[in-house]
């Protein structure tokens, strides 16, 4: 049924139809409408589920570690230093291979301190070992967090799910969302039936010493398996797609890129921005798509490479950068082109909530025809810079 | 697609943690022994079996070479060797 809804309470509408058994909520700015409205589902009696006020995102993560290693079925949500202080609970939770879901409501990191969007906090633990998805809007965040489940809990994956949307800009937005019933979503997500879990009637343990005689051979393990996720992936998008007319869980995205020159490839809300520049430019008769990556880890090389095949230049928009190198995203990309004979540049925007104009994308354009660029940060406030942090 | 790394619960003897030894492992000389039992009973790890003269010996699944059973020995009949040494 179509609602108008707030992000934040669409996706928590998702988690509940996933018939979560526990939820572990700690607030964190842009995250905390997500678990407040799971923790007043629980009160309600609207979900029959445990939900768990902890004392910090550490305990958040903790506490969803362990009721899914007891088989049952978990969620939570974070965002920024949240996340962070979840750190090492997130890197043990793929390493049990625990197929917990958590919303990551993307935001800027420390210092200085900023609760508004950028993409910096999932893109610095891309290298945990959890499957990475990036909505665009909040249609398909609520179509991923119930794709999410049931491509995590394959029995053959066993493997988390960060389901990564930009705070505020999806979080707080409003927006019409097609909301399927509960049968609807209970015929497409199966009850959980995990493989292995901790269990007194037949004991077992994971996620205990690993000596150095098995200690690589398991992370191989969960990189293989992370990487033959991709078609599983692909496989559960389009069920998901015949269950309920969407195409919002997929490996990548292009926007008019058969014919394209210039290319632009980002993730997240942005591209929706891209989207209508894109439109525009087209109307002038400038050839240019985008590429949204949709599922960032594994990352779809193949489908990139694919999907850039054709093009002649390519603009990589990173809302992170990985300090003293480049852009996240750029980084992977341009190795994957390297060789193909593509002016392959990286831009780094919308850090901390700075917004992202369709001039900036723009700008982005027609400096990427000019010359590539490896990390050129847009829109900066040169008046600032020179003026109060300049030091000769 | 791989599972993640389980095990079932076993009990503590199915580690076999022999091979954590440092560079050293006892050899039992097997000429001047008493049965005195002293090496049996000050190993860390409980893993020298015997009871007659010059029939003991370490359990090298489970030995660490820590040398306290030639240490003790009032004999002298027990000697610490490389750990390549065959015996």
């Amino acid at each position: 049924m179509k609602q108008f809804l707030e992000g934040s309470w669409a996706m928590s509408e998702a988690a509940r139809l996933c018939r979560p058994g526990v939820v572990s909520a700690y607030p964190i700015t842009p995250q905390t409408h997500i678990v407040e409205h799971m923790a007043e589902f629980v009160a309600n009696g609207k979900l029959d589920a445990i939900s768990i006020n902890v004392e910090s995102e550490h305990s958040a993560a903790s506490a969803v570690l362990g009721s899914e290693a007891v088989g049952v079925r978990s969620f939570t949500a974070t965002s920024s230093q949240g996340l962070f202080l979840m750190q090492e609970v997130v890197f043990n939770i793929a390493g049990m291979r625990l197929p917990i879901l958590m919303v990551c409501a993307n935001r800027a990191i420390s210092a200085p301190i900023n609760i508004w969007n950028d993409q910096q906090d999932s893109i610095a633990l891309r290298d945990a070992g959890w499957i990475q998805i990036y909505a665009e809007n909040n249609q398909e965040a609520v179509d991923m967090i119930i794709a999410g489940y049931k491509i995590g809990e394959n029995p053959k994956l066993m493997l988390p799910v960060m389901v990564c949307v930009d705070g505020f800009i999806l979080t707080h937005g409003m927006e019409t969302i097609d909301m399927p019933d509960q049968a609807q979503v209970d015929k497409f997500l199966p009850k959980y039936n995990p493989p292995y879990k901790l269990d007194v009637e037949n004991p077992m343990s994971f996620g205990l010493l690993g000596d150095p005689s098995v200690y690589i051979e398991n992370r191989y393990a969960l990189h293989k398996t992370l990487e033959e996720s991709l078609p599983v992936i692909e496989a559960v998008g389009k069920e998901f797609k015949a269950a309920f007319g969407r195409d919002s869980v997929r490996l990548v995205e292009g926007y008019m890129l058969e014919d394209a020159d210039v290319a632009l490839v980002a993730l997240g809300s942005v591209c929706g921005t891209i989207k209508d520049v894109v439109d525009s430019e087209r109307a002038k008769g400038k050839k240019v798509g985008l590429l949204k990556i949709v599922t960032y880890r594994p990352f779809p090389r193949e489908a990139v490479k694919k999907a850039l095949s054709k093009v002649s230049t390519i603009a990589v928009l990173d809302k992170n950068i990985s300090l003293g190198a480049e852009g996240a995203v750029y980084t992977e990309v341009k190795a994957l082109m390297g060789g193909c004979n593509k002016k392959t540049s990286g831009f780094v925007a919308g850090l901390g909530g700075r917004d992202i104009t369709e001039k900036t994308i723009l700008d982005i354009i027609e400096l990427a025809k000019k010359e590539e660029n490896n990390c050129k940060f847009m829109d900066l406030n040169e008046k600032l810079l020179w003026e109060e942090f300049h030091v000769s | 697609m791989f599972s993640v790394l389980a095990t079932k619960a076993k009990t503590a003897s199915a580690n076999k943690t022999g091979s954590w030894r440092s560079l050293h492992k006892p050899k039992y000389l097997h000429t001047n022994c008493i049965a005195c039992n002293l090496c049996k009973m000050v190993c860390p790890e409980g893993c020298i079996e015997g009871k007659e003269k010059n029939k003991y010996d370490a359990n090298l699944d489970y030995c660490k070479g820590c040398g306290v059973c030639a240490y003790i020995c009032p004999k002298k009949d027990i000697q610490m060797v490389g750990n390549e040494e065959k015996l």
